[in-house]
């Protein structure tokens, strides 16, 4: 069964992933990948603490994650994935694009730079390019912080 | 003996409106700091934390375990001496705190994790 959701969102782990998206798609399993939490035992334990118990989270960096994309894809069990930045996914993408296909925005925050899209999403020059990058390559992008919320496409965020 | 200072961070409101209640019930102004990490990303909510509660001593409180409110404080204090970071924040650590913040911030610490847990009860 294919990942079921590739999302960007800097707070990675928390209750809009776990519930609001896990639930529906009945995710039992999270890929968290992050250069930084993987080499942080502490914020390993932590997000292991905000997973329900049946539900298994494997942490990696980008690199590992390139190379586990494929078996994870091909996990019986619905999946999720999650990056902290979009440069991270785009990694992903590029690396298997017939993969990643449709990259959700769930959460980009305000920081200085950044200019608000939406109410959950602020992004900057460097964001936008590389968002329309992605796009022109193939990947669908969607910004949706629930799946009960509008589904909202590139060309309408970045008008 | 230096007063400990008290941080409240939740998610949206939250801190704010325990902080409202806890000065209703006690009467007097609390001087415990709200933090909401609404419209920050993490890197300003972990600034915020860190200008309120150092130098230290301080007891951060924090609403939820694992949430992003903890993230921040434990990213830039979970090291550092004279702060001390306790989730699952209540009203009644919160008001135990208010009246007891001249003591030692471990022992301190400690003692607000059983008052709170014990305040968690089902009928």
């Amino acid at each position: 069964m294919p990942l079921r959701l590739f999302r960007v969102d800097d707070r990675l782990v928390h209750g809009q992933v776990v519930l609001g998206w896990g639930r529906p798609l009945a995710a039992r399993f999270i890929v968290l990948v992050d250069d930084a939490v993987r080499q942080s035992a502490w914020e390993q334990d932590l997000y292991r603490m905000a997973v329900p118990d049946d539900v298994s989270i494997i942490f990696a960096s980008a690199a590992e994650a390139v190379s586990h994309l494929a078996e994870w894809n091909a996990d019986p069990r619905p999946g999720m994935l999650l990056t902290a930045d979009l440069a991270t996914m785009a990694v992903l993408h590029d690396a298997a694009p017939g993969v990643v296909r449709e990259i959700n925005l769930g959460g980009l925050h305000h920081r200085p730079g950044r200019a608000e899209r939406l109410r959950y999403v602020y992004l900057a020059a460097p964001d936008e390019a590389l968002l329309r990058r992605l796009a022109h390559d193939g990947a669908r992008i969607v910004a949706q912080d629930l799946p009960t919320a509008a589904a909202i496409d590139l060309e309408t965020l970045l008008r | 003996m230096n007063t400990i200072k008290g941080v409240v961070v939740g998610h949206g409101g939250l801190a704010a409106a325990l902080i409202g209640a806890v000065e209703q019930i006690s009467g007097a102004g609390s001087g415990l700091v709200a933090i909401s990490n609404t419209d920050c990303d993490r890197g300003t909510l972990e600034e915020r934390i860190l200008a309120a509660a150092t130098p230290g001593p301080a007891i951060v409180f924090i609403d939820m375990p694992s949430g992003s409110c903890h993230f921040a404080a434990m990213r830039r204090m979970q090291a550092m001496p004279g702060v001390r970071i306790v989730t699952g924040v209540n009203l009644a650590m919160l008001l135990e705190f208010i009246f007891r913040r001249e003591g030692e911030v471990d022992e301190l610490a400690d003692h607000l994790v059983q008052v709170g847990a014990r305040a968690v009860m089902a009928h």
